[in-house]
């Protein structure tokens, strides 16, 4: 195929659809569920479980249109994000817990954890991932959570505390979703001794302690969980329990690269979600801009502008690499080449950008952009999280430099 | 469907290209700046390629496949291996596509067998105006009509003009919007003086002075006010190409020497201080990249692009000229010697503030 920059037919009725759902539903309790932090946002909540996850998809022309795959999935984050990124973090789905199962588990496993999230009916459920701990976020491999194998009972016992925990309080708490756990299963041996663990909500020993009082994305449920010798089966670990000390990762070992590989997938979502919010405030001012009879010259030379013109000009510009660095990076996941590198890179730019956008929107706006009247402020807060979550603007800049210096990690830290 | 992989014809046009400049341009790129003119046989050498030929009218001569996809990405590899001999090759399409696109088909007769010949001759634009309030679509150069003639007046400059060129294109303003006129280098009233710059010294360019310039009215070629801005755009999507062309070289020496040269026992490349800002370049020459592929991609559907080639061309100016200052920060003292390239990229991209024009694709 040659350079295409049109998304396919279903690929336009996806983005369509998403950009109605997040006026419908999710504009509307916007500055509801920001004030409201901590309350679980029932209208959103559910018609997502109850219509909104099977809408798209249960209209037959969307079925059989062509359409972009990943670049759809990440064209429904941008839009959904546009509405507003607390609510989407708080949908009930399997998140990037379905994103760790989905690339480190085994077709059972996927069977197992993915089938209730399917099921039309029963009760709002949702998937999380526990990585960061108080002591260690960037450098995950020095997690201090453990995970001993019982041998009589075949478990695995975990221990230790997680935090920030992106939808940890509705997959602690509601029955059938799930947490997956990083933790070690042989400290002496670092990266190569963490695995992942699936823990079903509600296993005995896992405590949701609370959710963080945060900048923005207040609709988000991030939480503090602590496991105090919480047993799950042998089956929910995720990749093999052999721990690689040195040398190579053999193909079929799921451990530690498996998980970061996780991040592959979810990098490129995130960057999606991060245009989406840049696009709320970049859309809006535009808007506001024309109400004030403010034409954008794209045809006059940039001395001649405006201050604001050229603002939204190099804003525009911006976005616009951020999104088409993420379409590159979703349609390597389609074609299956490894986008570690890309999806960095898009994440980087990404995170970055909407930050300034957001910035410089409440900025030009003044006053009407720093009130709550508007949404303006909030997409400056809510925008800020991209630039962190998800590998920082660092890590990924860390692992961009590592790939183009062709260095292993300990020639660059 | 969305997709980012050249076609297996582009893929292979891009290999060419590459082996071209890594062989033949680059190596020259420092003699050509210091001369102030490209390398005859390397410009020649380009011209057997095909490269704007192949892109030129069938009926004249051409290969006939014009794609601004296929312009970009050779225009981005010409321009890794230098900048100014990069546009002294692709002069030709200078005049080549305004004439194919607009001209009268005695003027392509005249014209257009001469740019697919064997010989190279290069083609020149006139458009930027010595001015710095100089705005490209309301040029201070005039056209008026005057019976079955037109008046020119003005000065232009920026202007290619290498050895062996026989006509030139230019932008003028006419009462009802912009108008373009094809006329011979040596026409009574025709001036150029050549004029020396900061940058891409390698491509000769003049100062046009056009006093009470009469041309015929064939001289006018068909294109509408609309029409010419499209070209502008061309201009800007062709050019920003060139632009990342140039920032990827730039980057790619800093990558280099980062990891060659060492402080206090290890190569800069492995401080943070150094990766970040090598990484940083890499990230925003692909969003770069991206923007001027998508404007080109609109190219070739035949769409308006005046938004998506002023966000490319603005975008790649302001993140070129960040990579070409980093990379010589990044060599540090040695990045303002002249014995290595990252000060002759900076002085190139710096241009691009008042840049139009220079290629088209």
């Amino acid at each position: 195929m040659p350079i295409d920059f049109e998304l396919s037919e279903g690929s336009k009725l996806a983005q369509a659809h998403y950009r109605q759902v997040a006026v419908d539903q999710m504009r509307p309790i916007s500055r509801k569920y920001d004030l409201a932090e901590h309350h679980l946002p029932t209208e959103w909540v559910d018609y997502w479980w109850d219509e909104g996850r099977f809408s798209f998809h249960d209209k037959a022309e969307n079925k059989t249109a062509p359409n972009d795959g990943f670049v759809t999935v990440c064209l429904q984050a941008e839009e959904l994000c546009w509405g507003d990124a607390g609510l989407y973090l708080r949908m009930p789905t399997p998140a990037l817990g379905g994103s760790a199962v989905s690339s480190a588990g085994t077709n059972e496993q996927r069977e197992q954890f993915m089938s209730a999230f399917r099921e039309k009916g029963g009760h709002p459920i949702w998937g999380a991932m526990a990585i960061t701990e108080p002591q260690a976020g960037s450098d995950a491999a020095a997690i201090e959570t453990t995970a001993d194998f019982d041998a009589d009972t075949e478990e695995w016992i975990l221990n230790g505390t997680k935090i920030f925990c992106t939808a940890g309080e509705g997959a602690s708490t509601a029955d059938g979703g799930f947490i997956v756990v990083w933790a070690t299963i042989d400290k002496s041996a670092g990266r190569g001794g963490i695995k992942s663990f699936v823990v079903m909500a509600n296993t005995p020993g896992m405590e949701l302690i609370g959710c963080e009082k945060k900048l923005g994305i207040r609709a988000s449920d991030t939480a503090t969980l602590r496991f105090d010798n919480c047993r799950v089966p042998k089956e929910n670990l995720l990749g093999s329990a052999e721990v690689r000390k040195k040398g190579p990762t053999k193909t079929g070992d799921k451990g530690f690269k498996g998980a970061m590989a996780t991040f592959d997938a979810s990098r490129p979502i995130v960057a999606a979600m991060a245009t989406g919010v840049g696009g709320a405030a970049l859309d809006f001012l535009k808007e506001e801009l024309e109400n004030q009879g403010i034409q954008i010259r794209y045809d006059t030379p940039p001395r001649e502008l405006t201050a604001i013109e050229r603002d939204v000009i190099e804003m525009e510009a911006e976005l616009q690499a951020a999104r088409l660095l993420t379409w590159r990076a979703a349609w390597m996941m389609n074609t299956g080449k490894r986008n570690n590198l890309e999806a960095s890179m898009a994440k980087a730019k990404a995170g970055l950008a909407v930050t300034k956008i957001t910035q410089k929107t409440v900025q030009i706006l003044g006053p009407v952009g720093y009130s709550k009247k508007l949404l303006v402020e909030k997409w400056m807060r809510d925008a800020k999280i991209n630039d962190i979550y998800e590998g920082t603007q660092q890590i990924n800049q860390l692992i961009v430099a590592r790939r183009i210096l062709d260095y292993p990690s300990a020639m660059l830290r | 469907m969305i997709d980012f992989e050249p076609s297996e014809e582009q893929a292979l046009i891009v290999e060419t290209v590459h082996a071209f400049a890594e062989n033949e341009i680059r190596p020259l790129c420092r003699v050509a700046d210091e001369a102030g003119a490209p390398p005859k046989n390397v410009v020649e050498a380009a011209h057997e390629l095909g490269l704007v030929a192949n892109s030129l009218p069938e009926a004249h001569g051409g290969g006939g496949e014009r794609s601004a996809m296929t312009g970009v990405l050779i225009a981005e590899e010409l321009a890794w291996g230098d900048l100014a001999i990069a546009l002294a090759i692709l002069s030709p399409g200078l005049l080549g596509f305004p004439v194919a696109d607009f001209g009268s088909e005695s003027l392509q007769k005249e014209i257009l067998p001469g740019l697919v010949g064997d010989a190279f001759v290069p083609g020149s634009l006139a458009i930027v105006e010595p001015r710095f309030d100089f705005d490209v679509f309301h040029p201070q150069t005039t056209a008026k009509r005057d019976g079955d003639e037109y008046l020119l007046d003005g000065v232009k400059c920026q202007v290619p003009w290498l050895e062996g060129g026989r006509h030139v294109a230019v932008i003028a303003r006419e009462e009802a919007g912009l108008a373009a006129f094809v006329l011979a280098r040596d026409h009574a009233g025709l001036q150029a003086e050549p004029e020396l710059k900061m940058g891409i010294c390698g491509l000769p360019t003049s100062e046009v002075t056009f006093s009470s310039v009469r041309v015929p009215a064939e001289a006018r070629l068909s294109a509408s006010d609309d029409e010419i801005r499209q070209m502008i755009n061309r201009g800007r999507i062709a050019l920003a190409a060139a632009g990342v062309g140039t920032a990827r070289a730039s980057f790619e020496v800093a990558r280099d020497y980062a990891k060659e040269r060492e402080t206090f026992g290890q190569p800069i490349a492995t401080r943070q201080a150094i990766a970040f800002k090598l990484a940083d370049m890499a990230i925003e020459i692909d969003g770069a990249r991206l923007l001027v592929w998508e404007a080109a991609a609109a190219l070739d559907r035949g769409e308006d692009v005046s938004r998506l080639a002023r966000l490319a061309y603005d975008q790649t100016m302001r993140i070129a000229l960040t990579v070409t200052d980093g990379a010589v920060q990044v060599y540090g003292g040695h990045g303002y010697i002249r014995e290595y390239l990252p000060e002759l990229h900076l002085r190139n991209i710096a241009g691009f503030a008042s840049f139009e024009t220079l290629a088209l694709v």
